[in-house]
C-alpha cells in the first residue's frame, strides 16, 4: 500500500471507529448484552445440568460479541451509509474500495479487542480460566468475524436501511437462541438442533469452546464455519449495491 | 479561448434505463477553466449525464473523456483530480463538519486547509455540530467544501444552491467565481436561471436527453429574440388603440399578465418612438421597457416547450 493510500485508510479507520463509539445503541448490543448474558446465566441456575456454567459461557459470549460487532453493528451502519449516499460519495474520492473495506475491518477488530478484554475480565472475576489454546480461539473468532461480516454486508447492500436494521436485529436474536451461546444446543428439540448446527453461530461458539477447553475441534462445525466465511462474503460482494 | 484538450468531451452519449432513453445522443464540450451550466427540466438527463462523467454510471454508447481520461477505466487516475457535490446526501450524519473535512483531506496528496475552507463556506461556527443537526443549506455548503478539499482541477456541482437561503447562495456564488479565477473548470446543474446567468460562461439546455441549445448566456438571450418588445404599465390598457399607434395587427399586442404587455414586433427605433408617443398621449406611466433580449428564463421556457414532444 502506498504512503498516501495508508494515510487515507488510517484516517478512515479512525472515523469508522469514532462513529461506532458515538452510536450508544450499538455499544449496548456489543458490550452490555454479552456481559449481561454472561453474568446472568453464570449466577442464575437456568440450566442445572451444566457442571461449570462459566467455562461454558465465556466462549459463547465471545462468539456473541463477534456476531454483534461484525454482523449487527457493521451491517446496520453500512446500510445507513448506503442510504445517506456516503458510500456513493466515497466512490468518487481517491479512497479505494479495498481501502474502505480495510478501514471497516480495522474498526471491527479494534472493537472486538475491547469486547474480548471486557468479557475475559468479567469471566475471570466469575472464575473462568483458559484450559486450551488461546491462539486457536483467536483464529476461530477471526474466521467468525469474516463469516458474520459477510452476512451483515449481504443484507446491508441489498435491503433498505430500515429493513436491514430489522433483519440484523432479528438475526442477532435468532442466532443467540440457536447459537449454543447461553445454553447447550442439546437443550433444543432434535430437528431444530440439526438446523442450528448448520448456522454460523453454533459453529463458532462450539469450536471456540472446544479450543478453549483443550478438547478436539469438531471437523463438522469447523467446516460449517469455513463455509460461511467463504460463502457469505462472496455472495455479499456479488449482490452489494452501492446506492439505495 | 478553446484549448487543445477539452476538460470534458462528450460525443453521442447514450444511457437507457429499461425502455427509457435517459440520455439520447448527447454531445458536449467544456473547455478548461470554464464554468459550464447544464440546464433542463426535471428528468431531462442532467444528473445521469453528470454521474456518467463522474464515473458512477457506465454509458451504453458514445464517447466520454474527462480531463482526457475515461471516467471508469481510468478512475484511479481521475478521482484525485475531480471534486464532486452530489445532489443530496453523501456525508455521515454522525460526523462533525471539521472531522468530515479532515477525513476527506486525508484522501488527497495536497489538500486545502480544512479550517480555512470551513471559514470560506461560512460554517466555522458549526464546526462541532453533528451533520444531522445542520440545516439543509448548511449540509449543502459542507458538501461543497468536501468537493473542494482536494484542490480539484474540475468540479461537478449538481444543483449546488438548491435549498439554500439567499446568504448561503451568495457565499456559494462567490466560491464558484473564485474557482473560475483560480482556473478551475466547473460543471454545474441548476434550475435557477439567475444562477446560470450570473455564474456560467456558457450554458447548455438539455431536453429529453439531448442538448437542444448551447452558448453564452448573452448569446442565448439575444438570439432570435428580435421579434418581441415587452413593457409593463397599468393593467387594462386599450390594446387595439396601441396596436394602431404602433402599426401592428391588434392580435400582436398581448397583455400576458395584468400590467405586463407583449408587442409581437421588433423593437425598431420607430416602434419604440410610437409606443412612447402613445404612452404620452394616454398619460400612461411606463414601468419597464425591454426589447431585443429575453431573460434566460424565457429562453429556457421557450426552448424546453418547443423541444418537448
Amino acid at each position: 500500500m502506498s504512503r498516501s493510500a495508508l494515510r487515507a485508510v488510517l484516517a478512515q479507520s479512525r472515523v469508522e471507529l469514532v462513529l461506532t463509539l458515538r452510536r450508544g445503541e450499538s455499544l449496548v448490543v456489543s458490550i452490555l448484552i454479552p456481559v449481561g448474558i454472561l453474568v446472568f446465566f453464570a449466577k442464575v441456575d437456568v440450566v442445572p445440568t451444566l457442571r461449570d456454567p462459566v467455562q461454558f459461557l465465556v466462549p459463547g459470549v465471545l462468539a456473541l460479541a463477534v456476531m454483534s460487532t461484525a454482523m449487527v453493528s457493521l451491517g446496520i451502519a453500512t446500510g445507513y451509509e448506503r442510504r445517506y449516499g456516503v458510500l456513493k460519495r466515497l466512490g468518487s474520492t481517491p479512497l479505494s474500495r479495498a481501502g474502505l473495506l480495510t478501514a471497516k475491518t480495522a474498526s471491527v477488530l479494534a472493537l472486538e479487542v475491547v469486547q474480548a478484554v471486557v468479557l475475559l475480565a468479567v469471566g475471570a472475576a466469575l472464575g473462568w480460566h483458559a484450559e486450551g489454546s488461546i491462539g486457536a480461539a483467536i483464529g476461530l473468532l477471526l474466521l467468525g468475524t469474516v463469516a458474520f461480516a459477510g452476512i451483515g454486508l449481504l443484507f446491508a447492500g441489498m435491503l433498505r436501511a430500515e429493513a436491514n436494521l430489522a433483519v440484523a436485529n432479528a438475526l442477532f436474536l435468532g442466532l443467540l437462541f440457536l447459537g449454543g451461546m447461553a445454553y447447550p444446543l442439546g437443550k433444543l428439540p432434535g430437528v431444530l438442533q440439526t438446523f442450528a448446527r448448520g448456522l454460523p453461530a453454533a459453529a463458532l461458539s462450539d469450536t471456540v469452546r472446544q479450543a478453549l477447553s483443550a478438547g478436539p475441534i469438531s471437523i463438522g462445525a469447523l467446516a460449517t464455519l469455513i463455509g460461511w466465511a467463504i460463502g457469505a462474503p462472496l455472495l455479499a460482494a456479488r449482490t452489494f449495491r452501492w446506492e439505495e | 479561448m478553446p484549448s487543445a484538450t477539452p476538460a470534458i468531451e462528450v460525443a453521442e452519449l447514450e444511457k437507457r434505463y429499461g425502455d427509457v432513453r435517459a440520455v439520447a445522443g448527447l454531445s458536449l464540450t467544456v473547455d478548461p477553466g470554464e464554468v459550464f451550466g447544464l440546464l433542463g427540466p426535471n428528468g431531462a438527463g442532467k444528473t445521469t449525464t453528470v454521474e456518467i462523467l463522474e464515473g458512477y454510471r457506465r454509458p451504453d454508447d458514445g464517447q466520454v473523456r474527462v480531463l482526457g481520461l475515461d471516467p471508469i477505466r481510468d478512475g484511479r487516475r481521475l478521482r484525485p483530480q475531480i471534486g464532486v457535490m452530489l445532489q443530496e446526501g453523501g456525508i455521515y450524519p454522525g460526523v462533525r463538519p471539521l472531522e468530515a473535512l479532515r477525513l476527506f483531506a486525508a484522501y488527497y496528496d495536497d489538500p486545502a486547509d480544512p479550517e480555512a475552507l470551513l471559514e470560506q463556506v461560512g460554517l466555522s461556527e458549526s464546526r462541532a455540530t453533528l451533520v444531522r443537526r445542520l440545516s439543509g443549506g448548511q449540509q449543502q455548503r459542507l458538501s461543497l467544501a468536501l468537493a473542494l478539499i482536494g484542490r480539484p482541477g474540475l468540479v461537478f456541482l449538481d444543483e449546488p444552491t438548491a435549498g439554500m437561503d439567499p446568504h448561503a447562495r451568495t457565499t456559494t456564488w462567490g466560491l464558484v467565481r473564485q474557482l473560475r479565477d483560480d482556473g478551475v473548470t466547473v460543471l454545474l446543474t441548476t434550475h435557477a436561471m439567475d444562477e446560470a446567468e450570473q455564474l456560467c460562461d456558457r450554458v447548455g439546455i438539455i431536453v429529453a436527453g439531448q442538448l437542444v441549445t448551447c452558448g453564452t448566456p448573452a448569446e442565448l438571450t439575444l438570439d432570435a429574440a428580435n421579434d418581441e418588445t415587452r413593457f409593463s404599465a397599468a393593467p387594462g390598457l386599450d390594446r387595439p388603440s396601441l396596436a394602431r399607434a404602433v402599426g401592428v395587427d391588434s392580435a400582436a399586442v398581448l397583455e400576458e399578465r395584468p400590467g405586463e404587455y407583449l408587442l409581437a414586433v421588433e423593437a425598431t427605433p420607430a416602434v419604440v418612438a410610437d409606443l412612447a408617443v402613445w404612452l404620452r398621449d394616454h398619460d400612461v406611466r411606463l414601468g419597464e421597457l425591454r426589447a431585443g433580449r429575453r431573460t434566460l428564463e424565457e429562453v429556457f421556457l421557450r426552448v424546453t416547450s418547443e423541444a418537448r414532444p
